[in-house]
């Protein structure tokens, strides 16, 4: 038996159901120890006051909202070069989740910002590229909603983030030096903070969870785009699915 | 309306050569442009009116627009390109030609490219060259107007380029001009940056060089890649 057989949906749906449920319970389990530690445990900071807290959740978000664009792309090169369908269906079930992370982290960061910095939002190099990668997500997913042909909007698809991907360093950089340009860097975000156990603990734990939350909740997406791409081809496992399945009429 | 493809073959190189592909492609774009002037000199029309808008929102004080001069410069560049590029492929899209392209001789790369020179002829140059007329409104020293024209003619090649990749994957899809803007203006940011920053370089006389240097690296990368790249999405479009 080998791994391969999973690159096909029929196969790919019955594993998926079976991983929900550990990655889900994980999840709750290291989101509880963390909101536990993060906002009961961890000590007050003595420069930052309470606010600190914001960033358990603003660092996984803004990790999570990049790495998903990363794994899109590479879905991506997938689904255009060996022709899985699978691999597009999982760019669809992601982009989702990489957009609410890549807004939480903007979100939380400006609630983080306006105590720390004294304004909601700062043109800085970091908050100016996210915003971009939020931008590239919406923009996914506008093209893959707008196209009704399905094989077309798979590979449309991938390749607009294949084409975002390889622009992402570019960005970058030329977002990091048209902030040197414009303005002395008021506040660096860059600088690596040395944190005390007490409060890298949390940060992790929290970390862990959004990371299996993630998975989770895409891997959940991804079986409802399977059941609706496979229903709309007559798949006969899908009928058998719905005819098994109670409270899911098959239409 | 039908047009026939009549570039002379000096009998140097075959019918079938890639080069001739390019040539074929370019000559048939910009032929038809020509024979429908009205677009590009709406599209230039667009540049300046943009351009003329800022004035008017943010008062005529000279040292502030002399300051804000190369952004809008480039912006209203990028907003004027970004409207012409469904010329790039919807026309042949819609009756049929460009897949008769796709099928013919030559590799598709190879028209495509063809036919985003062709767009930078029509859309992108002429931009540039007006370019200085703007600046000068906004209170520009010659020598910022000569890096303001450099920055443009260095970066519109490239808004072209990625252009093209959103107007072939955009193409028949419902809502496709708001779409195409969504897809392509993001991607358009690091062009906006260093043009926009080569003039700004130039007026607190700083050296420029770099920021022209980075957009003539993009250029080069972006026409060894965005071929094969448009080419891409102009099959998944077909398909």
């Amino acid at each position: 038996m080998s791994l391969y057989k999973y690159a096909s949906p029929a196969a790919f749906y019955p594993l998926a159901g079976k991983l929900i449920p550990w990655f889900a319970g994980l999840a709750t389990i290291f989101g509880i120890i963390g909101v536990y530690l993060g906002p009961f445990a961890a000590p007050t900071d003595y420069q930052q006051g309470e606010v600190y807290r914001i960033l358990f959740i603003h660092v996984p978000a803004a990790s999570i909202g990049m790495f998903i664009y990363v794994v899109m792309a590479i879905y991506g090169v997938l689904a255009l070069t060996f022709n899985t369908r699978l691999s597009a269906m999982m760019m669809e079930a992601l982009a989702p989740t990489g957009a609410i992370f890549t807004g939480l982290a903007l979100w939380t960061g400006s609630m983080w910002g306006k105590p720390t910095w004294g304004t909601y939002w700062v043109w800085d190099a970091r908050v100016t590229s996210t915003l971009i990668l939020l931008f590239l997500y919406i923009g996914y997913m506008a093209l893959v909603n707008a196209i009704e042909d399905k094989k077309r909007a798979d590979k449309a698809g991938a390749l607009l983030v294949i084409v975002g991907s390889v622009n992402i360093p570019i960005i970058h950089y030329s977002v990091t030096w048209w902030n040197t340009l414009h303005q002395g860097a008021s506040v660096t975000v860059t600088a690596a903070p040395k944190m005390a156990s007490v409060m890298l603990t949390p940060m992790l734990s929290i970390g862990i969870a959004c990371w299996l939350y993630a998975i989770a909740i895409s891997l959940v997406r991804v079986r409802a785009i399977i059941l609706e791409r496979e229903h709309g081809r007559n798949a006969a496992w899908v009928t058998a699915e719905f005819a098994t399945t109670k409270g899911v009429a098959a239409s | 309306m039908k047009i026939a493809i009549d570039v002379q073959n000096s009998g140097e190189t075959p019918d079938n050569a890639p080069e001739r592909g390019f040539l074929v492609a370019l000559a048939r774009d910009v032929k038809l442009a020509a024979r429908s002037k009205g677009e590009v000199i709406q599209a230039l029309a667009f540049f300046i009116v943009v351009a003329s808008l800022f004035p008017l929102a943010i008062g005529p004080e000279s040292a502030l627009l002399k300051r804000i001069a190369p952004g809008v410069v480039w912006v209203a560049a990028l907003l004027s390109v970004l409207l012409t590029l469904p010329r790039l492929f919807a026309n042949d899209y819609a009756d049929g030609t460009l897949e008769q392209l796709a099928l013919s001789v030559y590799p598709l790369p190879v028209i495509v490219l063809g036919k985003i020179v062709a767009h930078w002829l029509m859309a992108g140059l002429p931009l540039a060259l007006l370019s200085p007329l703007l600046g000068l409104q906004f209170g520009l020293e010659s020598r910022e107007l000569v890096v303001l024209f450099a920055s443009l003619m260095l970066g519109t090649p490239v808004l072209s380029m990625i252009g093209a990749i959103g107007a072939a994957l955009t193409l028949g899809v419902r809502g496709g001009s708001i779409l195409l803007a969504l897809l392509v203006l993001p991607l358009y940011i690091p062009v906006l940056i260093f043009g926009a920053g080569a003039v700004e370089q130039a007026m607190v006389a700083l050296d420029f060089s770099a920021n022209l240097s980075l957009l003539g690296a993009i250029l080069l990368l972006g026409g060894l890649v965005v071929p094969f790249a448009a080419a891409a999405a102009v099959k998944i479009s077909l398909d």
